[in-house]
């Protein structure tokens, strides 16, 4: 099987798109003609699955080149079934400002075979239960792996069964044994697990037990690119098709070749073509837990949260972790939604005049920035407040608020400009704005250019309900 | 460019069929199985008698029963472009006071590609040192809360405990909106910190251009010599005055931008009218995870890149506001107790704002939290040392009790 080298993502034209269209300009998929589709097709914005003629017999050959053309650099892989199941890899591009990147990097907590099955339970709640809202997503924990410190078959059989008793999450099953693998796989018939791993020594019984169970499988081949691609070359002449590659996460010692490694793998597949290394790669973060020796648990849980957060920027599809605790999630979930935002589009919201509650002619008036983080921290907390209000929103172009004072994208004009354009002045009799403590330094000059009275409210606005009733109620 | 995998594997082809099918001992047609006898017969190479079998059936699925060996050589690069090394501080011998100069950039490949090519000089962290006392989250206080009106003390504390690279002298106190103190006053405190430290020093501002112009002339003159990174030069500055006060003076200038790659030339080319190139240090402004880092990392991601691909106007070692990520009300504000105490939660938000930027290409990180300090530290050293992991130790993963 010759390797062939795709054709890049950025070379890829609409037209190329187009030339396999059936080019009637038909309508059906709703554009106006095929062309429009094909850009969108490009964009990936839509799917060709939209054409209904091109899944007609007649296109059977230029729907196959088509899927083939725009087949991601890093394969798109199913772990789980059913709702909960998630989507790893199918990145087009190797960084973000290329495009953008598509799966944001699932996380899965561990438990053992030989944790209580009180233990078990509690961790996998925890896991379904963790959740935080943030700029009004609901960020989630997203799979379980089920570790076999025990090597019994048996054991690892019961502890698969009690984690699919209590959720629905997808898993991952860990062990390098392929007998207590099966055990495992037994437990959870149609429920697709990831297997970890296929190594050197037992990738031909791993391979029998993916392609038995459908399942997709691992290959771990600790800092060795050679092995690695030979194994994965291996396994897709042997028929599994769906790999997940682990070239090791070494958390101290190694470090520099697990982010050579990860980096290498990913040039590999997104500008070299190379389709052996064209999977998604598995970060372990939980390796932290190996140098734990003497150190309290709250050094090893750092040293996990730190790894998880550079394996999440260099190019990790899915991590497995062992901390529980909020303060080692929080900032990796948060940094993974960063990461993972359409770099083409600013989170923002649109600016303008907000109300909160039925402001009247006397209610305070006051002033943001229009990153949607900003904007939505600001609006929850006037709304804590319970004080009737309006909130003007300045474009600063997606920008916080000391950056866009910082950047001049907040500046005395814009806010004067805004007030004007909000026609606040029809709406309040008195003449007075409250502005964000970290705009302060625009004080004197929005005054002179609107004529408005300026307030320097709170530095932070949780500090919002206790200003407006200080500084307003009287 | 680097070699192809398809072309090794082109090369290679021969062999590696030939291993191929000394390797396959099962042999499946479809669902129909038959031993190796039967197939004989078919693969005889009768033209009749092929051309009847459908091409699937010539085409036998087998499985390998060892591991087919594949080259694979690591994909590199090379760039036409390269980032201009800058020398922060000045010794005796150099016409300074400090213990030692610092060299920042010089990079050719992309941050921490050391597959490709090495880091050539180390990143570098800078702890910020404010000249007035000012609120600052609980879980930082904690460390320098004895020193917080003593800028001397504060940066003697940052070197000498906490590892400091360098020091930024924050002289906030300028700011006509806050004392409004002279730039006499602020050579004073400079002074103070020279004399309290050896290491190189970054002279900050207060974010007033008029104002902190003329801090930076007076204290340029005053510490001639000493090669200050005079932080920072904006639009909105007398940017040529500035440069030729830094130029004059033997110091070095931060270039700063609002988190736009245009905006950052522009700026750089301005200054390349009087300044050497090799005198600036580019900042396209840090925002805290969660606060708009995405911004800030794809911003100096892309810089990086275009830099090393030949962009002229960008190929200056770069520099972050890392203690931004204290603007993230994640990691200050008490929240409820499953997010853990804000004394872990702070400097971990610190640390990973840092590392996301490493990653794209920092050199420069001004920081605030000594534990945030101590990994970047550690993590940066680790990256450069060269040690190989263990490959049997990490798969004892899967059986270690935590």
């Amino acid at each position: 099987m010759a390797e062939i080298r795709k054709k890049g993502f950025k070379e890829l034209s609409p037209i190329d798109v187009y030339m396999l269209l059936p080019k009637t300009n038909c309508k059906e998929c709703g554009f106006d003609n095929c062309m429009a589709f094909a850009a969108k097709v490009v964009n990936r914005e839509i799917n060709i699955k939209d054409c209904p003629p091109l899944l007609t017999k007649q296109f059977k050959k230029q729907y196959q080149q088509l899927s083939e053309m725009l087949k991601p650099a890093v394969k798109e892989i199913t772990i789980g079934t059913g709702e909960k199941a998630v989507k790893i890899g199918g990145k087009l591009v190797m960084y973000r400002h290329e495009f953008v990147y598509f799966n944001p990097t699932p996380i899965a907590i561990d438990v053992t075979d030989e944790m209580s099955e009180g233990e078990i339970v509690n961790r996998v709640k925890q896991t379904e239960e963790f959740s935080y809202v943030y700029i009004g997503q609901t960020l989630k924990l997203n799979m379980i792996a089920i570790r076999s410190t025990s090597n019994d078959p048996e054991k690892f059989k019961a502890a698969v069964k009690k984690v699919i008793e209590n959720t629905s999450l997808p898993l991952i099953l860990c062990s390098f044994d392929p007998n207590v693998i099966e055990s495992g796989l037994m437990a959870a018939p149609k429920s697709r697990p990831l297997i970890y791993a296929a190594t050197k020594e037992n990738w031909r019984e791993m391979a029998e037990l993916a392609l038995m169970y459908d399942c997709p499988l691992t290959v771990f081949a600790p800092n060795d690119l050679k092995l690695l691609r030979s194994l994965t070359k291996t396994l897709l002449e042997y028929g599994v098709k769906d790999l997940v590659l682990d070239p090791g996460t070494f958390p101290t010692e190694g470090l520099a070749d697990t982010i050579n490694n990860f980096t290498i793998i990913r040039r590999a597949a997104c500008k070299h073509g190379d389709e052996l290394f064209g999977f998604p790669i598995i970060g372990v973060p939980m390796t932290a837990w190996l140098d734990k020796s003497d150190s309290p648990a709250e050094v090893v849980m750092w040293k996990e949260a730190y790894l998880a957060g550079m394996l999440i920027v260099r190019y990790a599809d899915l991590l497995i972790m062992h901390s529980l605790e909020g303060w080692v999630l929080l900032p990796n979930m948060i940094l993974r939604q960063n990461i993972y935002t359409d770099p083409r589009k600013p989170v923002a919201v649109e600016p303008g005049l907000r109300t909160f509650g039925n402001p009247n002619e006397n209610s305070p008036v006051m002033m943001t920035t229009n990153f949607a983080l900003t904007y939505y921290t600001v609006a929850s907390d006037i709304e804590a407040s319970g004080v009737d209000s309006y909130l003007i929103v300045v474009d600063t172009e997606g920008i916080a608020v000391d950056s866009a004072v910082a950047g001049r994208k907040l500046t005395a004009e814009k806010v004067a400009e805004a007030i004007k354009e909000s026609e606040i002045e029809n709406k309040v009799k008195h003449r007075k704005i409250i502005i964000p403590g970290k705009a302060a330094r625009l004080s004197g000059e929005i005054e002179q250019l609107s004529g408005w009275e300026v307030i320097v409210g709170p530095k932070d606005s949780s500090g919002i309900p206790a200003f407006l009733q200080q500084k307003w109620g009287k | 460019m680097a070699n192809r995998p398809e072309k090794e594997i082109g090369i290679k082809l021969d062999p590696m069929l030939f291993e191929l099918l000394a390797k396959f001992q099962e042999i499946e047609l479809e669902d129909v199985e038959m031993d190796v006898g039967d197939l004989e017969i078919w693969l005889q190479p009768s033209a009749t008698a092929i051309s009847q079998i459908t091409p699937k059936l010539i085409t036998p699925k087998a499985k390998p029963t060892t591991i087919i060996e594949v080259e694979f050589t690591p994909p590199l690069e090379q760039y036409p472009g390269q980032i201009v090394e800058v020398k922060l501080g000045a010794t005796k011998s150099e016409g300074g006071t400090r213990g030692r100069n610092i060299i920042l950039g010089g990079e050719k490949s992309p941050a921490f590609c050391m597959f490709e090519n090495p880091m050539p000089n180390p990143p570098v962290i800078s702890l910020d040192v404010f000249d007035m006392r000012i609120p600052l989250a609980k879980a930082v206080k904690m460390h320098v809360a004895e020193v917080m009106e003593d800028p001397a003390a504060w940066a003697k504390l940052a070197v000498e405990k906490f590892g400091a690279d360098m020091v930024t002298l924050h002289l906030i106190s300028i700011d006509p909106l806050q004392k409004d103190t002279s730039p006499e006053e602020a050579v004073k405190t400079v002074e103070e910190v020279v004399q309290a430290v050896d290491v190189p020093l970054i002279i900050g501002g207060c974010g007033d251009p008029k104002k902190d112009l003329a801090v930076f002339e007076k204290v340029a003159e005053t510490f001639s010599g000493e090669r200050f990174l005079l932080s920072s030069i904006t639009h909105d500055m007398d940017v040529e005055k500035a440069a030729l006060t830094a130029k004059k003076h033997g110091h070095v200038v931060l270039s700063f931008t609002p988190m736009d790659m245009n905006l950052a030339r522009e700026l750089n080319r301005k200054l390349y009218e009087f300044i050497p190139k090799d005198h600036i240090v580019m900042d396209t402004t840090t925002a805290a995870l969660g606060y708009g880092l995405e911004y800030a990392f794809t911003i100096m991601e892309r810089a990086r890149l275009a830099a090393l691909m030949g962009d002229q106007e960008l190929q200056h070692p770069m520099s972050s506001g890392t203690t931004n990520a204290w603007a993230a009300r994640e990691a200050w504000m008490k929240m409820a107790p499953e997010w853990g105490p804000r004394e872990l939660r702070g400097p971990i938000w610190e640390t990973i704002t840092a590392l996301t930027l490493l990653f794209a290409g920092v050199d420069l990180f001004m920081m605030m939290h000594p534990a945030a300090v101590k990994t970047l530290k550690d993590v940066v050293n680790e990256l450069l040392s060269g040690h190989s992991g263990r490959a049997e130790r990490i798969a004892e993963w899967i059986t270690v009790r935590t």
